[in-house]
């Protein structure tokens, strides 16, 4: 579903992804973990191309991201294409930016009538079903504001499944929550996964990525440091900088 | 109701003094000419040049609103040549004072004897004298319009800034495209930013109308110098203009207090 190659991203003269090869196949699950300024969020920022990328290669569904490629080079494809690639792939952000003009329902029905172009009755039922599925069916018509960090998660997932991606991008999805609301969302993703769907989570969140993930990456300076199966990594690191890694984030908890 | 220190009855008692003279000065200072202020009041003419007001208020706000947010949207494009076009023009517009573009305008007939839309090395389409074409209308909608849209664009930039970059993330990653991206998500939230400033100017706008005067141009203000230089009530009349100024301000007021309140829901 997911392949990439000697992906690199600078952000002037610094290099936050030096090299990322990665395959996540279709229907698995992959967690993204590594200290802050490690390049997880960059690199799923340039899985749908909301960041160019500075050398390798992506391929979501068999097709390459963001580019075109002529005789070895890389051309930007135009807004168009870009915009359509996009559809195929839902995200979802540590802050949630739900747009605070819209109720739940107006949020997640808003992509799929402008952008799909679905009809509105038919895009309507299918957001109140995706409301139901996240647990707020009774409050579809709230505004953001009127809805707690857990809950604006929640229909931020809904929204994204709207535009039934092949793919889902997790980018910190419960960081900035209260404790308390953590385990409503990682339901809501649990199940999502148990559903079949390709996901890729960066997060903090060890018991997450024991139970739900088929393979976990440890990330580190812009580099995959250590991958494999997330029981065998999380009870044994090999590597040096995971075994430090985790002994500072458990003994926080 | 707390007690107040005696200082502020003695202020208000002051201060009730004073309003009480100037008006009773007003009232009977024969030289007002209310009389004259209520017998032009509602003349025909002056009607016809608060019509005029509103028009050039509302042609040169639509102009300054359409043309300020293409302008903003240019000034923050990634586009280096767009954003510089968009700074050079907000720049030169903001600089030279609105006045002298109205007298500019007006004379623009000096610059180009005629105005000629001719396919190159094709035929003509079109062709005129400017005197013809810019009228003092016309000349009136450009100097005002034209300017307008420099400061609005700046509000305009304002609001798009103070959205945060989040919201257009989550909107590109739904598969929307730019231009959607502004209609739909970024300009209705810029909106509570933009909304109160934009009230600020169409207020100073229907006052900025009056420099039309200028180019004789038949609005509030002129047709009452029209009027007082045939009759010599010059002070009179310039309180009709006053009044409807007033009057007109007010009602906007009232509309911008009500459109904020709007938008600063949710």
């Amino acid at each position: 579903m997911l392949r990439i190659r000697g992906l690199r991203k600078k952000y002037g003269n610094r290099e936050v992804l030096r090299g990322i090869d990665l395959d996540v196949a279709a229907g698995s699950v992959l967690c993204v973990i590594g200290p802050s300024g490690s390049g997880k969020s960059t690199l799923l920022s340039c899985i749908n191309h909301l960041e160019a990328i500075d050398g390798g290669r992506l391929w979501v569904g068999g097709q390459l991201v963001g580019y075109r490629e002529h005789k070895g080079r890389l051309h930007e494809l135009p807004e168009r294409e870009v915009a359509r690639m996009r559809q195929g792939i839902g995200m979802v952000f540590q802050q949630f930016n739900l747009f605070p003009h819209m109720t739940a329902l107006q949020n997640t029905v808003e992509a799929p009538i402008r952008v799909k172009r679905m009809a509105r009755d038919g895009a309507r039922k299918a957001a109140l079903g995706l409301l139901e599925r996240v647990g707020l069916g009774d409050k579809h018509d709230r505004y953001p504001a009127q809805l707690s960090g857990g809950e604006q998660q929640r229909v931020a997932i809904a929204r994204a499944l709207a535009m039934d991606p092949g793919l889902m991008l997790f980018d910190e999805p419960t960081s900035a929550l209260d404790p308390e609301l953590v385990g409503e969302v990682l339901a809501v993703m649990r199940d999502l996964a148990r559903s079949g769907m390709t996901m890729v989570v960066v997060t903090h969140e060890l018991g997450f990525a024991r139970e739900v993930a088929d393979d976990l990456v440890f990330m580190d300076a812009g580099r995959i440091v250590e991958r494999g199966d997330p029981r065998a990594i999380l009870a044994a690191p090999k590597e040096k900088r995971t075994q430090d890694f985790l002994s500072r984030v458990i003994q926080s908890v | 109701m707390p007690l107040r220190h005696p200082g502020t009855w003695i202020a208000i008692a002051f201060v009730l003094l004073i309003v009480a003279a100037v008006l009773a000065s007003v009232v009977s200072n024969a030289a007002f000419q209310w009389p004259v202020v209520g017998q032009y009041m509602l003349d025909p003419q002056i009607l016809a040049g608060l019509g005029r007001t509103l028009e050039l208020t509302v042609v040169a706000m639509v102009i300054g609103l359409a043309l300020g947010t293409v302008l903003a949207v240019l000034r923050l494009s990634a586009n280096p040549l767009l954003s510089t076009v968009s700074w050079v023009y907000i720049w030169f517009f903001r600089s030279v004072p609105v006045l002298v573009q109205l007298i500019f305008w007006y004379n623009f007939g000096a610059l180009y004897s005629s105005i000629t839309l001719r396919i190159p090395f094709g035929p003509t389409l079109f062709s005129a004298s400017t005197n013809t074409v810019i009228t003092p209308l016309l000349a009136a909608f450009a100097g005002l319009g034209l300017s307008q849209a420099a400061y609005t664009a700046e509000v305009i930039r304002a609001g798009i800034v103070s959205v945060p970059a989040g919201q257009s993330r989550a909107a590109a990653a739904l598969g929307m495209r730019r231009m959607m991206i502004y209609r739909r998500i970024v300009l209705p939230q810029a909106m509570k930013v933009i909304i109160p400033p934009v009230g600020n100017e169409v207020i100073s706008m229907v006052k900025n109308t009056s420099l039309v005067s200028v180019l004789a141009l038949a609005e509030l203000l002129y047709t009452a110098q029209l009027i007082y230089s045939r009759t010599y009530q010059t002070i009179p009349l310039l309180i009709v203009a006053s009044l409807w100024y007033l009057i007109i301000v007010s009602i906007l007021s009232v509309g911008q207090h009500f459109l904020e309140r709007k938008f600063r829901q949710r």
